[in-house]
């Protein structure tokens, strides 16, 4: 089987890869491009540890082809932080301890900052159903969601 | 060794504050290293081949098609893995570990390891898994407790007779061992009882759910050498097991805990570690194996199902005369479940004059269950604390104050045999009852429950040691993963036995030929025993910077103490030169005697138990039976809580853990003996939006075998739940609830009478 040429943007770096035609774009953005981040919890869209923004949207990479993602712009948790500057909500899940193993970690950040991109002022309701997405079988979400809160509150300010 | 006198009440300068982990940064920038994060030169993809039968006998395995696929390069069967002579001291839950990593002769149960395939690319590996010819003879099986041990049921291992039975039983079953405990006069103690409760529970087996699944890479040298990294609870267990299953010597394995994403127990034994390594061994090239999550849900170690028969007996003063349990734990077609721990935690809350508990290890055709969080204690507490309520409401009695009657507390006899010191179980119970969620009032549908739990803390074999390095900062390197921020904690407490700011102190898990051995992380004893070794390894640090500073200022030994942080002479010495800090004694470490450092090797006792009691208010829909938990609150005896932030998280995570577990989390099998709800989307674990936020209350009794008082907390949490919320369902439906997971269908039919 011939593999297939894929030109796309990473964190705003233009990329190529060689993939195989049926291999996802987790495992392309994992084992072709070193970008090892994202993590593979389930491979079939439940768990969110895989989550990615492709042009603007966040989607579940385990569920995408790496081939569809030629010509299209990537975000990754690897580009969430400014250089040395951490993102607020970097920062603010290190300070609420929102996370214990941090498998999950990369998920929900990237899932998080989707949200807060789209609506800067959610409650907690649209909070915990817009990371109904993704599992944290360590925190009971309880630190998640209050560092979500806590730095959409700083942002606002 | 401290008295609590001594420690109680004392005010520590960073044990107990919330500092950022050191390992944090890695983790929000995805630049920690989980278990399939590694990638070696010319590396090779494993795939498993599994049993689709629950039981069946295996005839014949053709490789040949799959060996000739282009870019194979080794295929694997249990004929490739030949223990070696230290197989058979292998510690006792290794048991078995073998006959699990890869079936011999028979498999038995849906998922089983069959053969193995190494090739160039994940797919090729694949392909050749169904290149694979198995024959099988399909024999009948069974997974169910109750049918287990019927008399009539098939018999999985011909050659298991039950141990511990008088007389010995003269032909094989699917029990493999009966166990009891107890202490007084149950007969007596039910005579004197106003008001007695009995019944039957079913619990249904649920899975730990980390989010990573195992992984490994493992790379087997021409010198019989051989590296492997993974995620695991235990690295030195890894190293035990993989050396003693190919027949290698333990020094020529290195093993390395990578970062780990979950275990909660269920990474405290091996499953694909062995296969990668023989693999690698076959071929001569580094093989990565990664399961699935299919993989993890069919053939990694969920926790026992259950049947718990309970009946206690209680007088009118609301004092218990008797308590009785009879425990069926099926451990998977494998001996060995955790029906140990179950019997003796049964009771465990409560100071009974009379208590029995019997326990039946049950064999049946499922994967070989592992721990999970307070392995055995969940499904215990569950009919004991179902029982309390049942019995408090009859008696007429709050349930607290019916619990606090009967608490255990120091000086009371376990039903397990020892008598407790000072523990806290009381104080969470007095914490639950002065709490605003325990005041507060309950909307339409609801119920509240409540409920206590306990767990050990283990001790186990531990290493540490922190070396000072010549710019006044220190390291510290321990052998026990840190599956939740403990390195976190044990920088918290080298910095404050050493004096220095805990940002001087690091700390790195050393893999298994930079440190002597070390127990794995579980048992709740991290925090715990690898805290003391810390604590010890800095003294000894300690004894060595004072008799530095004895050398330079040309005094004995004995004639320096150590104080925030300084060397100070004392004695007839005292104030004769000023103190020496930490940095400048390290400074000249290379001109006083050579490099700093401090080491602990001990056995830690099994010296700490950890109370909680659970509040939780549950609220149900009359029309489709679905449940939802709406105020949730954990109060804990946590010893001395290091860092505070990650003793809440330990008990908000073990809570939602269990609200899993008794609203929706469970094994199904269908007929064939096949799982059929193998993925996240099927085993249905709770999400963001299932839950609300988890109150917590830290109580600290501090832990008089601890330095610091600690105890260690991660499993307690996961005890409650079932108990609280089975209760606060019966209250909010009016029927007692009997059978976990409590799925909106048992509750539709328990209200409707069913
Ligand atoms: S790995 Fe993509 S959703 Fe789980
Ligand atoms: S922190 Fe472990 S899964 Fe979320």
């Amino acid at each position: 089987m011939s593999k297939i040429h894929v030109n796309a943007t990473v964190n705003g770096d233009a990329v190529e890869y060689l993939c195989e035609p049926d291999e996802s774009l987790l495992d392309s953005l994992r084992d072709r491009l070193g970008l090892t981040g994202s993590k593979e919890g389930c491979g079939t869209g439940d768990c969110g540890a895989c989550s990615v923004v492709l042009d603007g949207r966040l989607v579940c990479s385990c569920l995408v082809l790496g081939a569809e993602a030629d010509g299209r712009a990537i975000e990754t948790i690897e580009g969430l932080a400014d250089g040395d500057e951490l993102h607020p909500l970097q920062q603010k899940f290190l300070e609420h301890a929102a996370l214990q193993c941090g498998i999950c970690t990369p998920g929900f950040l990237v899932a998080a900052k989707a949200l807060l991109d789209k609506n800067p002022d959610p409650d907690e309701t649209e909070i915990r159903y817009w990371l109904a997405g993704n599992l944290c079988r360590c925190t009971g979400y309880d630190k998640i969601v209050r560092a979500v809160m806590d730095t959409a509150e700083e942002m606002r300010r | 060794m401290n008295k609590i006198d001594d420690i109680s009440g004392t005010e520590y300068k960073y044990v107990g504050s919330r500092p950022v982990r050191p390992d944090g940064l890695d983790k929000v920038t995805g630049k920690a290293q989980f278990g399939a994060d590694l990638y070696a030169p010319g590396m090779l993809f494993a795939k498993i081949l599994r049993s689709p039968h629950a039981h069946a006998r295996i005839l014949s395995i053709d490789t040949g098609k799959a060996e000739a696929l282009d870019g194979v390069k080794a295929v694997l069967t249990s004929t490739d893995l030949q223990p070696g002579e230290g197989a058979d001291d292998l510690e006792d839950d290794m048991d078995h570990v073998l006959e699990n990593v890869m079936a011999r002769g028979k498999a038995l149960y849906d998922g089983h390891a069959v053969a193995a395939v190494a090739a160039t690319s994940a797919s090729i590996a694949r392909k050749a898994l169904k290149l694979i010819d198995v024959e099988y003879e399909v024999l009948p099986h069974v997974t169910d407790i109750e049918k287990a041990i019927a008399p009539d049921a098939p018999v999985i291992r011909e050659d298991m007779y039950t141990q511990d039975m008088d007389p010995k039983p003269d032909k094989p079953s699917n029990i493999a061992r009966r166990m009891e405990i107890g202490h007084g006069d149950i007969e007596a103690g039910f005579e004197k009882a106003d008001f007695i409760f009995e019944r039957r529970f079913r619990t249904e087996a649920a899975h730990q759910g980390y989010i990573e699944p195992h992984a490994c890479l493992a790379d087997y040298r021409s010198d019989g050498h051989a590296e492997i990294w993974c995620c695991t609870q235990g690295h030195f267990m890894v190293r035990s097991a993989c050396a003693a299953l190919l027949g290698m010597e333990l020094s020529k394995l290195r093993v390395t805990a990578s970062e780990i994403g979950g275990g909660f127990g269920g990474k405290t034994t091996v499953f694909i570690e062995p296969v990668a390594l023989a693999l690698s061994r076959k071929c001569g090239r580094p093989v990565k194996l990664v399961m699935d999550r299919d993989e993890v849900f069919r053939a990694s170690g969920p926790t026992p199902s259950s049947v718990v028969d309970v009946k206690i007996g209680a007088n009118k003063d609301g004092v218990i005369t008797a308590g009785f349990a009879e425990l069926w734990f099926q451990g998977g077609a494998f001996p060995g479940s955790v029906i140990d721990l179950g019997t003796m935690c049964a009771f465990a809350c409560y100071d009974l004059e009379n208590v029995k508990a019997i326990g039946w290890d049950v064999v049946v055709n499922r994967p070989k269950s592992a721990a999970y969080r307070a392995p055995g204690a969940p499904m215990a507490a569950f009919a004991v604390e179902s029982g309390l309520d049942d019995l408090a409401e009859r008696i007429g009695i709050d349930p607290v104050d019916f619990r606090l009657k009967n608490a255990a507390e120091e000086g009371s006899t376990a039903a397990f045999g020892p008598k407790f010191r000072r523990i806290g179980l009381k104080e969470t119970l007095e914490a639950a009852k002065a709490s605003d969620h325990y005041n507060s009032p309950l909307g339409p549908n609801q119920g509240r429950g409540i409920a206590c739990g306990f767990w050990f803390n283990f001790g186990g074999t531990t290493s540490a040691s922190i070396k000072i390095e010549l710019d006044g900062t220190a390291m510290v390197t321990v052998g026990t993963p840190d599956i939740g921020g403990s390195r976190a904690s044990m920088c918290l407490m080298a910095a404050e036995t050493l004096g220095i700011p805990y940002e001087n102190v690091r700390c790195v898990i050393a893999d298994t030929s930079l440190l002597p051995y070390s127990a794995t992380t579980e048992g709740s004893r991290t925090t715990h025993s690898s805290g003391m070794a810390t604590v010890y390894a800095s003294e000894n640090a300690i004894k060595v910077m004072c008799g530095r500073a004895a050398k330079i200022w040309g005094i004995p030994e004995d004639a320096v103490d150590w104080k925030d942080g300084h060397a100070r002479p004392s004695g007839a010495n005292a104030g004769e030169f000023e103190p020496m800090s930490l940095a400048d004694i390290a400074k000249k470490a290379h001109e006083t005697g050579g490099a700093i450092a401090g080491h602990c090797e001990f056995e830690a006792g099994k010296v700490g138990q950890s109370f909680g009691t659970h509040i939780a208010d549950a609220e149900i829909d009359p029309e489709t039976g679905f449940t939802k938990i709406v105020r949730y609150t954990v109060i804990q005896d946590a010893g001395r809580a290091i860092h505070p932030s990650y003793v809440e998280g330990q008990y908000q995570g073990g809570a939602v853990q269990g609200i899993g577990w008794a609203l929706n989390e469970e094994y199904i099998y269908g007929e064939d003996g096949r799982l059929q709800n193998a993925g996240f989307l099927d085993y249905r674990m709770p999400v963001c939006s299932d839950v609300p936020m988890i109150e917590t209350e830290i109580v600290e009794v501090p832990n008089a075998g601890h330095p610091f008082g600690v105890r260690g907390v991660g499993e307690t949490p996961i005890v409650p739940p079932l108990g609280a919320i089975g209760n606060a369902l019966s209250h909010a439906i009016g029927t007692r609830m009997d059978t976990i997971p409590m799925s909106p269908p048992r509750v539709l039919e328990a209200v409707s009478g069913g």
